[in-house]
């Protein structure tokens, strides 16, 4: 799958976003007032900022709002719902911690849930996919669960919690590439059911229908980097779980938990990159490719 | 409305035939020229003149090599060449459809056409994820997804000529590979033909239930080897003889 900037940026920012705001839908930490309102504005940055770049993608950005109506069958809808809903219902809880020093528990207890659902249902999008044998598993929406509350535990400042999830995380998702890298050759998709002809003898694309390129190539076929996978996963394991738990065991300091949080989302990008770049769709198949 | 109907009154589709299609690309064109002149959006090229040209099409023809296991019986066998067309394949168990977050894809209850509302289409391209046949393509002018509308608007079209009712693509194959019909119905004839042949669905393991079927290639003819020029075009003479013989020795070893 064509790893697209806009969509990497999307589900690495506002999965923490809106990991954020479940910590602090429960009232962790504690705050109020300005230092309130410094959390709430990071995790609407990162949540509705990486909405915003998701629809960078879009063809038409400007009939998003139909995406709303189909949320009955639709992941895609359900997430802009879960989304909207559980901004709007978090805003008027951390208008209550900022402007009246109130905390609203029922309310915030109700963003936490659905700021939890919007990362799952995001997860779904990629987990219902037949066609991408890769993702479809239980493990990613627990894989984008687990990073969502790690990430948001991290920028929460909630150190112990953090490092309990950087593990469970970094272990969902050893186990999430582990499963991957066998993945398409268990799904029974192959060259021979693609076309049918398996029953005469070993299939071979002769021809592509034409010379040059086209859209299922560019969006299904990337095949460009996947050679350094393996330094790759290195290189997100390394940034996003073991520098951000070394920075954490460290006596606590400002500048390290910056650290931590920083070091964790580049490594999580990296993860995501991965997550699209080595994701092979079926149809690959009938141009002879994975 | 996404979410897929229970089930349609009827089932329209192709039936094509594995077997005669000679790869011409004649269906391919037809179905270009029909779509981009008629319902929706102009199916755009970029650089079509240039030195990456690409385009989007709604069926594309592949070719594909098989090479039969060897037997004792057959050592040797030649590798076969299929020529492989492909469209949307209105499946029953659209997973194209059911992605959509806007509605602006849908299956049709009257016929199982599964279509595009360009107008509701926000060009997300989560139903061209979905789709395990590369069947859907995002248009890179016009910013929506086009699809094989089983030329919806020829098929009931009163104003054609009753000939021309069926999809540019059918009707245009020289070779007849391409078949329309009710597969929901038994009796029609794209149903006897799939049963006579044993008509075959792709990628059933995806559980997406196409509609479209295809018939496989029969086995390949094998004919004895009867060569009734041979015996004239047999060399007449291996070596020349007499003066000619001694004249092509000479010349050899000058
Ligand atoms: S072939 Fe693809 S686009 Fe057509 S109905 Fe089936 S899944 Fe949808
Ligand atoms: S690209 Fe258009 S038709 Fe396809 S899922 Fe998105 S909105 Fe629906
Ligand atoms: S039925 Fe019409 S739209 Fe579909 S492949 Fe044939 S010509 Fe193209």
């Amino acid at each position: 799958m064509h790893p697209a900037p806009s969509v990497i940026a999307f589900t690495t920012l506002s999965g923490a976003g809106f990991g954020l705001l479940f910590w602090l839908g429960l009232g962790l930490p504690d705050v109020t007032g300005w230092v309130a309102f410094a959390f709430f504005a990071v995790a609407y940055a990162l949540a509705a900022g990486g909405l915003m770049a998701s629809t960078f993608h879009l063809g038409h950005p400007e009939r998003a709002w139909k995406a709303f109506s189909q949320w009955r069958s639709s992941w895609l809808s359900r997430e802009g719902v879960a989304s909207v809903a559980a901004l709007v219902v978090m805003g008027v809880y951390g208008a209550g911690l900022v402007l009246f020093d109130t905390r609203l528990a029922l309310l915030g207890g109700a963003g936490a849930a659905l700021a939890l659902a919007t990362v799952f249902t995001t997860s779904m999008i990629y987990a219902q996919l037949r066609s991408v044998p890769r993702w479809q598993t239980p493990l990613t929406p627990a894989l984008f669960l687990a990073l969502s509350l790690a990430g948001g535990a991290l920028l929460a400042g909630q150190i112990t919690t953090a490092m309990a999830l950087l593990l469970v995380a970094g272990l969902l998702q050893g186990m999430w590439w582990k499963r991957g890298d066998g993945a398409f050759a268990a799904s029974g998709t192959d060259m021979a059911t693609a076309t049918g002809l398996g029953g005469i003898g070993q299939v071979r694309a002769f021809a592509p229908p034409h010379t040059g390129g086209n859209y299922l190539l560019r969006e299904f076929v990337f095949v460009v980097g996947r050679k350094h996978a393996a330094k790759l996963r290195i290189i997100a394991l390394a940034l996003g779980f073991a520098l951000p738990l070394v920075l954490l065991a460290l006596p606590f300091s400002h500048a390290a938990a910056a650290l931590a949080a920083l070091s964790h989302l580049a490594g999580i990008a990296v993860s995501r990159w991965l997550f699209f770049a080595e994701a092979e769709h079926v149809v690959g198949l009938y141009y002879g490719a994975r | 409305m996404t979410t897929l109907p229970a089930s349609t009154n009827r089932k329209m589709g192709l039936v094509i035939d594995l077997d005669t299609c000679v790869g011409c690309h004649a269906c391919v064109v037809s179905c270009k020229g029909w779509n981009t002149e008629n319902y929706g959006a102009p199916l755009s090229d970029q650089d079509p003149y240039g030195a990456d040209p690409t385009g989007t099409f709604l069926n594309r023809v592949h070719s594909y090599e098989v090479q039969p296991l060897a037997t004792s019986a057959m050592p040797h066998p030649a590798a076969q060449l299929v020529h492989f067309p492909k469209s949307c394949l209105h499946c029953e168990d659209a997973p194209c459809v059911t992605v959509c977050p806007t509605g602006a894809s849908y299956k049709r209850v009257e016929d199982g056409i599964v279509l595009v509302n360009e107008t509701d289409c926000i060009g997300c391209g989560l139903c061209a994820w979905a789709c395990p046949y590369g069947a859907r393509e995002m248009d890179a002018a016009e910013g929506v997804m086009k699809k094989c509308t089983l030329c919806v608007d020829r098929i009931y079209n009163d104003n054609l000529p009753e000939e021309d009712r069926v999809p540019a693509c059918v009707r245009t194959c020289p070779a007849g590979a391409r078949h329309f019909g009710d597969l929901g119905d038994p009796d029609s004839d794209v149903s006897r033909l799939v049963a006579d042949r044993g008509g075959m669905d792709l990628m059933p393991e995806q559980g997406t239930k196409p509609v479209n079927k295809y018939l496989p290639p029969r086995p390949r003819d094998t004919l004895d080897e009867v060569d009734i020029l041979a015996p004239l075009l047999a060399p007449v003479a291996e070596e020349p003889k007499g003066f000619l013989g001694w004249l092509d020795r000479t010349l050899e070893r000058l």
